[in-house]
């Protein structure tokens, strides 16, 4: 299925659950001013749908963390997932952080999300159009027509797709797809792991060092669900605004990384809202790569009920000994 | 009128860096450029615009305000600042240069605030014409020429070098320092170029928007109005907005102890998070709602009521850019506008 | 003002006077033993301990007294906690003043006043009564209504008694929240209070307390007959700068560290619901 053929069904589904009452409210994508700036919308009538509800290649937000206030409140509202949002919503109903009963979950195919970071560093500019033609996008700007091939317009997270299976939902629009064991997740880990400890210091160095502490990260995380966040508590001692550039400063990622070390999904949010292009992801690629080979190939959110091997404890768990051994490479 | 060809950029760089620290933008990848310091070597980036905004060269991030010893009982105040060095940013666009003027406004106002007044003394802005203005400009909708950005020195680009205008004395007896590496060109050129930008600016997608409903006094008008609950749903409470504008400018105050003494110091504060007028005794923002209102009504409303109908905006468009959910100025314009921004 | 307004000075907190169980008075003094600047009434300063944080306080001594500067406090977060744990003779800093005062050379000048207090709400409001008392041909009658929790809880108490309420021309009516030993004085909320004095309507009013209580006491007036140009009050919100360009104080387009903290009731209802 093509995305405006997906479109399609997802409104006329929309609309037939929005009048048979079974929700009364749908949560999606709304169109913005250009062909890539969606925005995360709630509509109420099969009028708003119909105006602006949107289901292209630009619609990489995952809406699963909104679920967590949409679904206090009164009624059952719909939710569209692409198959990588619905480990991060199993991940919040593991965490008891999501009302399951007031929400009504459509699986959605995804082709991969397209990245207009990564069609502007091709050094296409000044974007007012982009068709998806000849196996590519055909990308129109304010200066010509531009060709971009689907690999180089694709997000880093969505050229290493984990899975287009959906591991929750009630229907499913489209075919269901098939996990990727074999997907590439974690090439740019190893590298890092290549790096010498000095190597890598300076590699993270060099990375942090561009954070503005706009906290879009943690905002957007659905695994950081804390209601007053540590670094919003002056009372904490480590409450901290400002950026500036010292190792306690770069702290802030070390320890969300930390903290959500074994709730992560891997979907990749923390990297496509970073102003500065930091690669977030890949701390947490680096405690999901070592998580699976210190204690078994475990993906977060794949199972509502699951235990993460962090607060599990399983008689052929490693060894506190080759963890330590571990850290000393 | 004086022209520098490109050809002869780095030599004027050199130049300029004898006398004073220069800072120009530099690719970090194609698309993403960012303000670094100038030595041989460095290639300026011939992109539109930098990631964050040129506002730090006076406002920083972080900057220590006072610095304070305990002894016993007693308090020693120390203020930190040595004598601000002299310096010079390259490649400054017409947004980014109108936004010191809004900076001014409150920076400059008595009390002045002298440590921004001390950077603003010292620094030399070297402004840079927009040839390819991209689909997320609008500065023409705040009476900004790209084609005429300003600053003490500005460079109008045709493509194959910049023809300089002095607009300040300090801009003028800079032009002295440098004549050697000009030439003399005829004007025309120049406002050939110009032509060129505004031609490209007038067809830009956002170049029609009206702010007609906006500006001081309509308080009353804007403020309860219900579209705000829709514009601000998805709003994640991040900063990245108030980050990247180069015209906000709100701060926060606050102490860090070293172990050696009490550093004050300010950083950059965001209207958008939730502590921000958070009080022992209550917050009146209470959600994303009103905390979302306040940044928009700030730059549309209240800023121009308090300064002579100046909008607290220069249409840069990173906002645009980098909302992660793409929520911005111009939606809230044009949502709570509707009846002028009919399209 | 000092051209340097981000940067305090060091003064000693010379007394502490524990007011009420959980409201202290600090005097300051500068090192030399001087008042740190001038100021007028409602005017505030910002004070803090390095180390802990810095914030704003109504300066509750009159510009008459030339000798001191005192502030009332009340404990109630994490900079105010400190404060109460200060012990003579200590250093604090502080940075000032700030902000518009009550028009006292102007609109009240020659007024009969009519001072509306409750809780800690008297401390901006005494440095007014004391300016008034001080300059006491120059202003009619005054007329002081203050309500607090419990007797213990009554700021001032020993100069409400010994000073105030044997002032030629001035009247004290205190009411506590609550029945109590030892109390046999009026009991009842403030507003409701006002509305029983049902004081004469020529009076210009100031009135100051926690925000619900400044609600209600203005709508009981706004019933009595009073105007929103008759009534002044005093406004608390979060600053940082207290020069007007942190940017986080603001109502609408006003600042109240600058604009205000004192506005009329006329002002105010101009300003957005948000505060």
């Amino acid at each position: 299925m093509r995305y405006n053929e997906i479109a399609a069904a997802m409104i006329a589904r929309a609309k037939e659950l929005l009048s048979d009452g079974t929700v009364n409210r749908v949560i999606g994508w709304k169109r913005g001013e250009f062909c890539y700036d969606v925005t995360p919308a709630v509509f109420e009538t099969a009028e708003e749908l119909e105006k602006d509800f949107v289901y292209d290649a630009f619609c990489g937000a995952n809406v699963s963390k909104y679920l967590i206030r949409e679904s206090e409140k009164p009624g059952k509202i719909l939710c569209f997932l692409k198959p990588c949002d619905t480990f991060s919503f199993n991940q919040l109903l593991t965490e008891h952080r999501i009302r399951r009963e007031n929400v009504h979950v459509i699986g959605i195919p995804c082709e991969g999300m397209a990245d207009m970071r990564r069609i502007r560093k091709a050094g296409i500019d000044g974007v007012t159009g982009i068709r998806e033609e000849d196996g590519g996008f055909t990308v129109e700007t304010l200066y010509g027509e531009e060709r971009i091939s689907v690999y180089d317009a694709l997000a880093e997270r969505c050229l290493s797709c984990k899975s287009k299976r959906h591991v929750v939902y009630d229907e499913l629009i489209g075919e269901e797809g098939e996990d990727h064991p074999d997907a590439p997740r974690f090439e740019q880990v190893a590298k890092l792991e290549e790096m010498t400890a000095e190597e890598r210091f300076a590699f993270w160095r060099g990375e942090l060092s561009r954070c503005i502490r706009c906290n879009a990260c943690r905002n957007v995380c659905p695994a950081c669900i804390c209601e007053n966040c540590v670094f919003d508590n002056p009372d904490s001692g480590i409450s901290q605004k400002a950026a500036a550039d010292t190792f306690e400063e770069n702290m802030y990622h070390i320890i969300r990384a930390f903290h959500v070390a074994g709730r992560c999904t891997d979907c990749g949010e923390c990297s496509r809202v970073c102003p500065e292009n930091i690669p977030l992801h890949l701390l947490n690629r680096k405690f999901i790569k070592d998580i699976d080979e210190l204690y078994g190939v475990y993906r977060a959110g794949e199972k509502a009920d699951a235990r993460n091997p962090l607060v599990d404890f399983t008689e052929a768990d490693a060894e506190a000994r080759v963890v330590h051994e571990r850290g000393k490479a | 009128m004086l022209y520098l060809p490109s050809v002869k950029l780095n030599a004027f760089l050199e130049k300029t860096a004898e006398k004073r620290k220069l800072y120009v933008p530099v690719d970090e990848e194609p698309g993403k450029s960012s303000y670094r310091p100038w030595e041989p070597g460095v290639v300026v980036s011939r992109g539109l615009n930098t990631v964050r905004s040129a506002k730090d060269f006076f406002f920083p991030q972080t900057e220590n305000l006072a610095g304070f010893r305990i002894q016993n009982k007693k308090i020693e105040v120390l203020d930190p600042r040595k004598e601000t060095e002299d310096f010079a940013v390259f490649g400054v666009r017409a947004c980014d240069a109108a936004s010191f003027g809004i900076l001014d406004k409150v920076f400059l106002s008595e009390p002045v605030d002298t440590y921004y007044k001390n950077r603003r003394e010292h620094g030399l802005i070297l402004t840079a014409s927009c040839r390819r203005p991209a689909e997320t400009c609008f500065c023409s909708v705040f009476g900004i020429d790209a084609a005429e950005p300003g600053g003490d020195v500005s460079f109008t680009d045709d493509g194959n070098g910049w023809f300089l205008a002095s607009h300040t004395d300090k801009g003028a007896a800079f032009l002295g320092e440098v004549a050697s590496l000009l030439e003399e060109r005829d004007e025309s050129g120049a406002e050939a170029a110009k032509a060129k930008t505004r031609e490209i600016v007038a067809r830009l997608p956002l170049s029609g928007l009206k702010t007609d409903s906006f500006g001081g006094g309509k308080t009353a008008e804007l403020f309860d109005r219900p579209e705000w609950a829709e514009l601000s749903e998805a709003c994640i409470g991040c900063g990245t907005c108030t980050f990247v504008c180069p015209t906000c400018q709100c701060y926060d105050i606050r102490d860090f102890d070293t172990g050696r003494e009490i550093r004050r110091f300010r950083c950059w504060d965001s209207c958008m998070y939730s502590d921000f007028t958070k009080m022992a005794g209550g917050n009146p923002r209470l959600t994303q709602k009103e905390r979302f209102r306040q940044r928009f009504m700030h730059k549309l409303v209240y800023f121009p009521e308090n300064n002579g109908g100046k909008f607290g905006c220069v249409g840069c468009g990173r906002c645009l850019r980098s909302c992660p959910i793409h929520m911005n100025i111009v939606k809230v314009m044009k949502r709570l506008s509707e009846d002028d921004n009919e399209q | 003002m000092n051209s340097e307004t981000l940067i305090p000075q060091a003064v000693v907190v010379e007394e502490i006077r524990q007011d009420t169980p959980d409201v202290k008075t600090f005097r300051i003094l500068t090192r030399d033993g001087k008042k740190p600047f001038e100021h007028m009434p409602g005017q505030c300063a910002m004070v803090s301990i390095p180390g802990v944080g810095e914030g704003m306080f109504s300066i509750t001594s009159s510009p008459t007294n030339a000798a001191y500067m005192e502030f009332s406090i009340k404990k109630c977060g994490h900079l105010t906690n400190w404060l109460h744990m200060l012990e003579p003779g200590m250093e604090v800093t502080i940075r000032g003043p700030y902000g518009r005062p009550f028009p006292v050379e102007d609109e009240l000048k020659g007024r009969d006043l009519l001072f509306i207090a409750g809780g800690i709400g008297l401390a901006p409001l005494r440095s007014v009564i004391n300016y008034v008392r001080d300059k006491r041909d120059q202003y009619g009658d005054v007329q002081i209504i203050y309500g607090a929790r419990s007797k213990d809880d009554l700021v001032d108490y020993a100069e409400i008694l010994d000073e105030w309420s044997v002032t030629p021309g001035f009247t004290v009516n205190l009411t506590i929240d609550r029945e109590q030993d030892s109390w046999d004085g009026h009991v009842g909320f403030v507003p409701n209070y006002v509305k029983e004095l049902n004081p004469d309507l020529s009076k210009t009013v100031l009135v100051c307390g926690p925000p619900i209580m400044i609600k209600f006491t203005v709508a009981g007036l706004t019933e009595l007959g009073f105007t929103p140009e008759q009534i002044y009050t005093t406004m608390e919100l979060r600053m940082k700068c207290g020069i007007g360009k942190c940017g986080r104080c603001n109502i609408g387009a006003k600042y109240v560290c600058k604009d205000g903290p004192v506005f009329r009731y006329d002002e105010l209802g101009e300003l957005p619901d948000e505060y």
